[in-house]
């Protein structure tokens, strides 16, 4: 099938310039510049129906649209490559094996929104990645395709590479402004929406990198052509990360709507000798967990995973195996998000470190039966009382694991000593 | 360890000229804290108090904001590190693919525990969260560079190659 975002994955230096213009690169951004107007670049980006692949699976389009034309304030672009979603590691092999792809998908957004400056946000910890965008970006504003006057058109873009230093928070998207501002990652209360008031105050779209390395494919083909793969409701390919003891763990690009049972079993090789499935969790760390035989029945689409009960997420596939005791998986987790919440809200900063201080009694066989009723309490009071999502990222963990696997966790709980 | 320099009066003349070019590009000057933060804990290897008042002036904010930041973000580092700063990851992927005794197996052949460093500056160790290592679990990172797909012996080979 077509390869929308892995083409060139394969090829020898598919990261430099020259390996990327004798494949067509930058034939879209020279399309546009030679005659779209941004609004003709954002109809066919609507049409295409690409949704965010953050996780939030919002059109793309759409929300470029949202952007106020006229307060007379610059406008910004900012590219999430924070990617630290555990079970996440798509968007590093893009930056490493085609970031002009994503450079060129960049450069048009911005068109499209009149962008002033795009804002580059690349989790610290990525070395090889980093070191290839910084190169990529050098060629691209040597190339004439960044700075002044891009290839004649009188648009100006100017790119900024920001290298943060350790914070999953920054991954969302305004807890990512806040460190493009140059403070800590602490996300910021919506509305007002970034689109409206962002960086600086300025109007700002965030968008993930496996988001806007499409753009180049749908300029080139059209956003009709786009929506041949993929469902109605879920356009396009979609990079999924799958890691845990299958054979072949990696990341593949699949059309939105395939069945999960074939990318384990025949692209993935299924899983290791001597490992059987137990659960799996599709989109990311912090997406509902689903027992085997559930998740076997599912379509990777949006729609299809929502309906059995779980996300898509970020594609995070997570496979977990039958020697993985869920207690201690949930325990990680918890002490995961507790590590990485900001701060700022109450129930997100005291919950998670709560939840794991409760998780880390019951896996040490010290809990009682109370406990579970305490970790869905505090679920509870997490849920939706947050200025962000991340307090959520760990709700959603801990009534999963508690729905289908809560027998494992009461055959740890010590038999209660009768009075 | 580091030798002493003057931390009052500025880096390198390249770190500064990068500075100096991004505070140029930047909608402001503040909003290049954490670049001057990695200019510093590239060229030292850490972040001084002394260095975190150089940043605030060449920023134009105030100490207390460096202070903060510098405490929000793990990688900044206010004291320095072994030469070989040895971060494996803990989180659930690489837990699954046998981090839990890869962690201890690597501790004991270091010599260093969480957040230590040997007495000959060599080693230092720290867990970490996942680093989107994920389909190449487990993992781990010696200073930048990522070291994926790890058994107990592949590491050993890593790490025995190190001087
Ligand atoms: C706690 C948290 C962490 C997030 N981390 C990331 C991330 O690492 N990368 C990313 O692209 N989006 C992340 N997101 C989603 C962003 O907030 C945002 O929705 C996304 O970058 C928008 O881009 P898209 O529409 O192209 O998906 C995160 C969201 C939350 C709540
Ligand atoms: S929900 Fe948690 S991470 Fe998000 S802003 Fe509140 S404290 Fe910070
Ligand atoms: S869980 Fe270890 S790299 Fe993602």
């Amino acid at each position: 099938m077509t390869k929308v975002l892995t083409g060139n994955w394969g090829k020898k230096d598919s990261h430099l310039l020259a390996t990327y213009e004798a494949g067509g690169g930058y034939s879209a951004l020279k399309k546009v510049m030679g005659g779209l107007s941004p609004a003709q670049v954002i109809d066919e980006v609507k049409a295409s129906g690409v949704r965010g692949r953050g996780g939030a699976g919002f059109p793309a389009g759409m929300k470029w649209s949202f952007v106020p034309q006229n307060t007379g304030k610059p406008i910004y672009l900012c590219i999430n490559a924070d990617e630290s979603e555990p079970g996440t590691c798509k968007d590093r092999q893009i930056l490493e094996f085609d970031p002009h792809m994503l450079i060129e998908g960049a450069i048009i957004c911005a068109y499209a929104i009149r962008a002033k400056i795009a804002f580059f946000y690349i989790r610290g910890e990525f070395d090889l990645p980093y070191r290839r965008m910084v190169k990529a970006v050098e060629e691209a504003f040597a190339a004439g395709y960044l700075g002044k006057n891009i290839l004649g058109s009188g648009f100006d873009l100017d790119f900024l590479i920001h290298k943060g230093a350790g914070a999953y928070i920054c991954g969302e998207e305004t807890g990512l402004i806040s460190s493009v501002e140059g403070g800590r990652g602490e996300p910021k209360v919506k509305p007002p929406f970034p689109a409206v008031k962002g960086a600086f105050g300025c109007p700002t779209i965030i968008n993930n990198v496996e988001t806007l390395a499409t753009v180049p494919w749908i300029i080139n083909n059209g956003g009709a052509a786009y929506k041949q793969f993929g469902t109605e409701k879920s356009p396009g390919t979609k990079l999924i990360s799958v890691s845990g003891r299958v054979k072949r763990p990696g990341n593949y690009e699949v059309p939105l709507g395939y069945p999960l049972q074939k990318l384990l079993l025949e692209d993935c090789g299924g899983m290791q000798d001597g490992y059987e499935l137990k659960a799996i969790i599709p989109g990311g760390s912090s997406v509902p967990v689903m027992p085997a035989e559930k998740a076997l029945t599912v379509n990777l689409d949006y729609e299809s995973v929502a309906a059995a009960g779980s996300l898509l997420g970020s594609g995070g596939m997570i496979i977990i195996d039958h020697t993985q005791k869920m207690p201690e998986l949930l325990e990680i987790l918890a002490h995961f998000y507790s590590h990485e919440s900001c701060g700022q809200c109450t129930p997100c900063r005291e919950g998670t470190g709560w939840a794991h201080r409760v998780l880390k009694k019951i896996c040490h066989g010290e809990g009682t039966k109370a406990d579970l009723d305490l970790l869905l309490s505090i679920a509870g009071q997490m849920s939706g009382a947050t200025i962000c999502f991340l307090a959520d990222s760990l709700v959603m963990p801990i009534r999963s694991f508690l729905t289908h696997f809560r027998a494992e966790f009461e055959a740890l709980i010590k038999a209660e000593v009768p009075a | 360890m580091t030798t002493k320099v003057d931390q009052s009066s500025g880096l390198a003349a390249a770190a500064e000229a990068r500075i100096d070019d991004l505070q140029r590009r930047y909608p402001t000057k503040a909003a290049t804290l954490l670049h001057v933060l990695w200019e510093i804990q590239w060229q030292d290897g850490w972040i001084s108090e002394d260095r975190m008042r150089y940043a605030a002036k060449r920023c134009g904010v105030p100490i207390s904001k460096v202070l903060g930041v510098v405490s929000f973000y793990t990688m900044y580092r206010t004291k320095p590190v072994g030469r070989h700063h040895v971060q494996v990851c803990r989180n659930i992927c690489c837990h699954i693919m046998g981090a839990a005794p890869l962690i201890e197996h690597i501790k004991a052949k270091i010599g260093v525990g969480e957040h230590e460093v040997s007495a000959d500056g060599k080693w230092s160790f720290e867990e970490v969260e996942c680093m989107a290592g994920c389909a190449w679990a487990p993992m781990m990172a010696i200073n930048e560079a990522y070291h994926e797909n790890l058994t107990p012996e592949k590491a050993d080979r890593i790490l025995g190659e190190l001087v």
